[in-house]
């Protein structure tokens, strides 16, 4: 082992006829898009975090996201997204799997976990329809040109503002309007996650039909099994970032 | 060793046998700190804090979620797992971040200071840009 180890030390990786990052080229151009895709991701991140250190009043994301699916008005901060998160932790965890069963030419190995991959990314566009459509239609009583509105969370309005002292309707604290730009970040931002986890899934429903026609068992390896794996992974390590700057600080 | 598929590949990493068991510490690992990040999240919900305790507590969530980057993309992503010309070539450029989030967080900063002194021509009131005084539904600006 520590023989094996030398010889890999002493591996001249420059002077051709090998590729000096050891890896293949798709892996190679998934990794540097990636890091393109994280630029992207971040500037999204970082110009709603100029905004909100712009203001003096920002939505309190406890307030704002306590709603849970059949749970009625129950409040429960933070626990919906919290199962969203969980879903796509367990999501990267079984694809990991899969990438696994891939580099043992485990055929069976694949399909299951990449099936569940599958299932779990379905399961998360499935929470975020519903998160989206609970902050649209629940309207809230907000003041406005000193009367009283119902609104719901949209990119030009926001019901989120600070309360109205001793103002109550239908017993409900009437708030002030939010910072507007509260709905476009966090629906552009989110949607753009999103995008990412459906395209993601498409990825990994084409891959799953190729392992099923024995694709990658004639071609001998299962790297594109990799690949799909790596932007997966990438797809899971936005939301925590995502999941860090709408929901938790 | 060549890899079957790609002979520029030379040395093929198979994966070690133990790969499962370090996958399911990786998975207890992230759904810990996850936890955690959730606890401080409620706590700050539920208890009324001063701005320096919520601030650090905001600063140990951030850390905690960089902690679980790393544990995705070092060995979900096996970037851990490359050699050290491709992790660098990844990692380096990603500290462009330290410049861009400093500079523009600190831009918002100022951008909040200058409107609420008007241009620093009167003191700092908190209350300047009352919500109230928007003229359509949901205006701050």
């Amino acid at each position: 082992m520590a023989a094996a180890q030398a010889a890999q030390m002493e591996t001249k990786w420059w002077t051709g006829g090998k590729s000096p990052f050891n890896v293949e080229y798709g892996k190679l151009m998934m990794w540097y898009f990636l890091m393109s895709d994280a630029f992207t991701f971040g500037a999204f991140l970082i110009s709603y975090g100029t905004i909100r250190f712009s203001q003096n009043y920002w939505p309190d994301p406890n307030k704002v996201f306590n709603a849970f699916p059949f749970a009625g008005h129950a409040n429960l901060p933070l626990a919906f997204v919290s199962l969203m998160t969980f879903i796509l932790i367990v999501s990267s965890v079984t694809m990991v799997l899969a990438v696994h069963a891939g580099h043992h030419m485990d055929k069976k190995g694949v399909v299951k976990w990449l099936a569940w991959t599958i299932v779990g990314g379905i399961a998360f566009l499935a929470c975020q329809a519903w998160e989206w459509t609970h902050l649209i239609t629940g309207h809230h009583a907000v003041l406005i040109d000193g009367k009283i509105q119902e609104i719901g969370t949209t990119v030009t309005m926001n019901p989120w503002g600070p309360e109205v002292a001793g103002m109550l309707h239908n017993g409900e604290h009437v708030t002030k309007p939010g910072p507007v730009a509260f709905g476009g970040y966090f629906f552009g931002i989110t949607g753009f996650h999103g995008f990412h986890v459906f395209s993601g899934v498409v990825i990994n429903i084409i891959m799953l039909i190729m392992v099923i026609n024995n694709v990658f068992e004639r071609r001998g390896h299962y790297l594109m099994i990799e690949k799909a794996g790596l932007y997966w992974h990438f797809v899971d390590l936005v939301w925590v970032f995502v999941f860090l700057c709408f929901y938790l600080i | 060793m060549e890899h079957p598929a790609f002979p520029e590949v030379t040395v093929h990493h198979e994966p070690a046998d133990d790969t499962v068991k370090r996958i399911i510490r990786t998975t207890v690992i992230l759904s810990v700190i996850t936890l955690i990040e959730l606890g401080l999240g409620l706590a700050m919900y539920a208890m009324d804090m001063g701005s320096g305790l919520t601030l650090f507590i905001k600063g140990t969530i951030v850390i905690l979620s960089l902690a679980k980057a790393f544990y995705i993309v070092g060995v979900f992503m096996h970037l851990g797992d490359e050699i050290r010309n491709l992790i660098m070539t990844i990692v380096v450029p990603l500290l462009l971040f330290v410049w861009f989030i400093a500079a523009f967080l600190w831009d918002g900063d100022s951008w909040r200071n200058l409107r609420n002194t008007h241009g620093r021509s009167r003191p700092a009131t908190e209350q300047q840009a009352a919500p109230a005084e928007a003229k359509k539904p949901g205006g701050v600006e």
